[in-house]
């Protein structure tokens, strides 16, 4: 094996070393080799949410191109120092294309890309770009005006549940365009939120939502990774979307819809893009049209005019008509801060640190 | 449950949960160091528990079973430990380390088909007469297995330290095993024994995570409550009933600022985050003000390795 050093240098770092475990090992370095695609994760493949989309598209590039490529994984990688040792482990390794998907990897995939000019980097849902480093994210908002849509036509005592997880401009966003589209449809809904300030803890999310519940939320949702609080709609008999993946198994009843990470076309657009010889540095924030923001079936308690209803917004998204931040838009006291017939650009969107009318309690900062 | 319940049934039906799984890991691990052994490999325990019960439950769908697999699995890694550190003797506090992170990778590599299995959690198991009592029968009788089980453990184990020879036997070997040693107890024997039942404990607290807290296996899930059982024990001055009382004050706390947080109350959740964990500090660190008590229960030969005289 070519790549015995990679266990040997890391050997320093026990973290480090349990992550280059993770690494399958590359094959004999020759004149046509394939193609050598790295992936950095921030949590385990097996969280059922955000690190498991990013490896499914990972899995989505080797059943594209077969022997043309050959992917390898870090999971588990703190942000910080360590994953600085781990992407230029990658990029030292005869890997030509590497993704780093978690926003803390910013600046060591800037700094090890420095270093490596030949080597294509794609950062995750971060903001700092180089000639080798591009940047994409997800309009994961856009599949929050759909739901907020359902939520609003569906809720009966006008209690939204939102189990959230820190108070940063993608979370906020989420809210908000919930409320946004959950009041247009229903002036009385409100959201309750309740930050457990973790990603991921399936026990404590578990709690959030029985909480949400017992205060009167008949539907839930969640900008956290598990399914567990999902389930717990099912077995209280209220309802709920999935997040990330499709999390129908963990909730046959309660599940209405999810909002669906979906990496694999941009992941072998790029990688084909790099084959090729034509790749870029581009930032990229794709939504609803271009797939990376995708639905499952609808639950069985769907009724047909909710479903009517999401699909129009849907379609209003996909074709332009509709944007999420569409004035007019009120703050919590009722006071309007965006115009009828005026559109909150991406910029405001990046930075978004303030609630919305609709939802109750004041934003942590 | 019916409409009438209160608030405070709500309310204390998930603290009851949430404070299980840290009773379990917590009670086991005090009589392992009670014996004289620190363990730190809990959170390790608590996952291979998890993953194997849920394994068992989702090829067998016998949840008594799945129980023992877990209790089991929770004893397998605790023998690893045991074989490492009493026979072996190496540090207790490195090989703990290393079975929180063998545990991790272990039950992360079992789970990999479990991922996205669903499991409709723990029948509740309704005491005929007394769970129809209002109030009182919701709070108190309308519960999984394991909830009246861990009611059970921790009585039982403190009557078992204090007043039984077995009990006596267990705790003069965690405080001085040459003395033990040389009346004629069998030091390793015995710290095997209490390092098992620290295990299975850890392996029955994964289980009812992955059976009836939050019923299904994801990597990580138990998110280092083991670490939280770890210093429950130590906070309540390795006394059982405190232990009980660390684990319902923690998930009381931990419930009720996620209440706070849904009435509104303005208050950064961020510090109410911090809260359970101060709270449950700061209460049983005043318990453990009291120097006497603490001589009287923190074992004093824990973690020390016991190399037999002759």
């Amino acid at each position: 094996m070519s790549d015995v050093s990679l266990f040997t240098a890391t050997r320093r770092s026990l973290l480090t070393l349990a992550a280059a475990a993770a690494i399958t090992l590359p094959g004999i370095v020759s004149a046509d080799d394939p193609l050598k695609v790295g992936f950095v994760y921030v949590g385990p493949v097996g969280d059922h949410g955000w690190t498991y989309r990013h490896d499914i598209g990972r899995q989505a590039i080797e059943a594209e191109f077969g022997d043309k490529v050959e992917t390898t994984f870090v999971e588990s990688v703190p942000e910080g120092a360590d994953a600085e040792r781990v992407i230029r482990r990658l990029a030292s390794s005869g890997h030509g294309l590497i993704f780093t998907t978690s926003f803390g990897y910013m600046n060591p995939t800037v700094k090890v890309a420095k270093q490596f000019p030949d080597v294509k980097f794609e950062h995750a849902t971060g903001y700092k770009r180089a000639d080798n480093v591009s940047t994409y994210s997800a309009r994961f908002y856009e599949g929050r005006a759909v739901i907020g849509t359902m939520a609003g036509m569906m809720t009966k005592t006008n209690t939204i549940g939102y189990i959230a997880s820190f108070p940063i401009p993608e979370v906020v966003r989420g809210i908000n365009a919930f409320s946004i589209a959950m009041r247009k449809v229903n002036p009385d809904a409100e959201i309750k939120v309740i930050w457990v300030n973790t990603w991921y803890d399936p026990g404590k999310e578990a709690d959030a939502a029985k909480t949400l519940i017992d205060q009167g939320a008949d539907i839930i949702t969640q900008h956290t990774d598990s399914p567990a609080p999902l389930q717990v709609a099912e077995e209280r008999g209220v309802l709920g979307f999935g997040q990330a993946s499709d999390m129908s198994a963990f909730a046959p009843q309660a599940q209405l819809t999810s909002i669906i990470d979906d990496w694999d076309p941009y992941y072998i657009e790029r990688t084909q893009a790099v084959l090729d010889g034509t790749w870029e540095s581009v930032d990229t924030w794709r939504g609803i049209d271009s797939g990376m923001v995708g639905f499952p079936e609808y639950g069985p308690n769907v009724p047909d005019d909710v479903k009517a209803a999401a699909e129009l917004v849907r379609e209003g998204i996909v074709d332009g008509t509709l944007h999420p931040f569409d004035g007019p838009i009120n703050n919590q006291m009722g006071e309007q801060i965006v115009a009828a017939g005026e559109r909150l650009d991406d910029g405001v969107l990046l930075g978004m640190d303030y609630y919305v009318e609709g939802v109750q309690g004041s934003l942590p900062k | 449950m019916n409409g009438e319940s209160s608030m405070f049934v709500l309310i204390a039906l998930t603290v009851i949960t949430a404070a299980t799984p840290l009773v379990f890991a917590a009670i086991g691990e005090l009589v392992t160091e009670r014996s004289g052994v620190l363990n730190l490999g809990v959170e390790g325990m608590m996952l291979t528990g998890a993953v194997f019960s849920f394994l068992c439950i989702h090829v067998t769908g016998n949840a008594f079973l799945s129980l023992l697999v877990g209790i089991f699995a929770g004893m397998v890694m605790a023998l690893l430990f045991g074989f490492l550190t009493l026979t072996l003797q190496a540090s207790q506090v490195a090989t703990g380390l290393a079975l929180t992170i063998f545990g991790t990778g272990v039950s992360a590599l079992v789970g990999q088909s479990l991922i996205g299995v669903a499991y409709e959690g723990l029948p509740k198991i309704a005491i005929p007469v007394l769970s129809e009592l209002p109030t009182v029968g919701p709070l108190l009788f309308q519960h999984d297995a394991l909830v009246y089980l861990s009611w059970l453990l921790v009585p039982a184990v403190a009557i078992f330290l204090k007043r039984t020879r077995p009990g006596l036997v267990l705790r003069s070997v965690g405080d001085s095993h040459d003395a033990a040693h040389a009346l004629g107890y069998r030091v390793v024997r015995v710290r095997y024994i209490a390092t098992l039942f620290g295990g299975g404990c850890s392996g029955l607290a994964g289980a009812y995570l992955s059976m009836a807290y939050a019923p299904m296996w994801v990597e990580n899930m138990s998110a280092g409550r083991g670490w939280i059982a770890l210093a429950l024990v130590v906070f309540a001055v390795w006394q059982p009933g405190w232990v009980l009382f660390g684990a319902y004050l923690f998930g009381g706390i931990t419930i009720l600022q996620l209440h706070g947080q849904g009435i509104g109350i303005n208050v950064p959740s961020q510090l109410m985050s911090m809260l359970p964990y101060l709270t449950t500090i700061v209460v049983l660190v005043l318990i453990s003000l009291d120097q006497g008590r603490v001589r009287r229960n923190a074992p004093a030969a824990i973690g020390q390795v016991f190399r037999p005289t002759t």
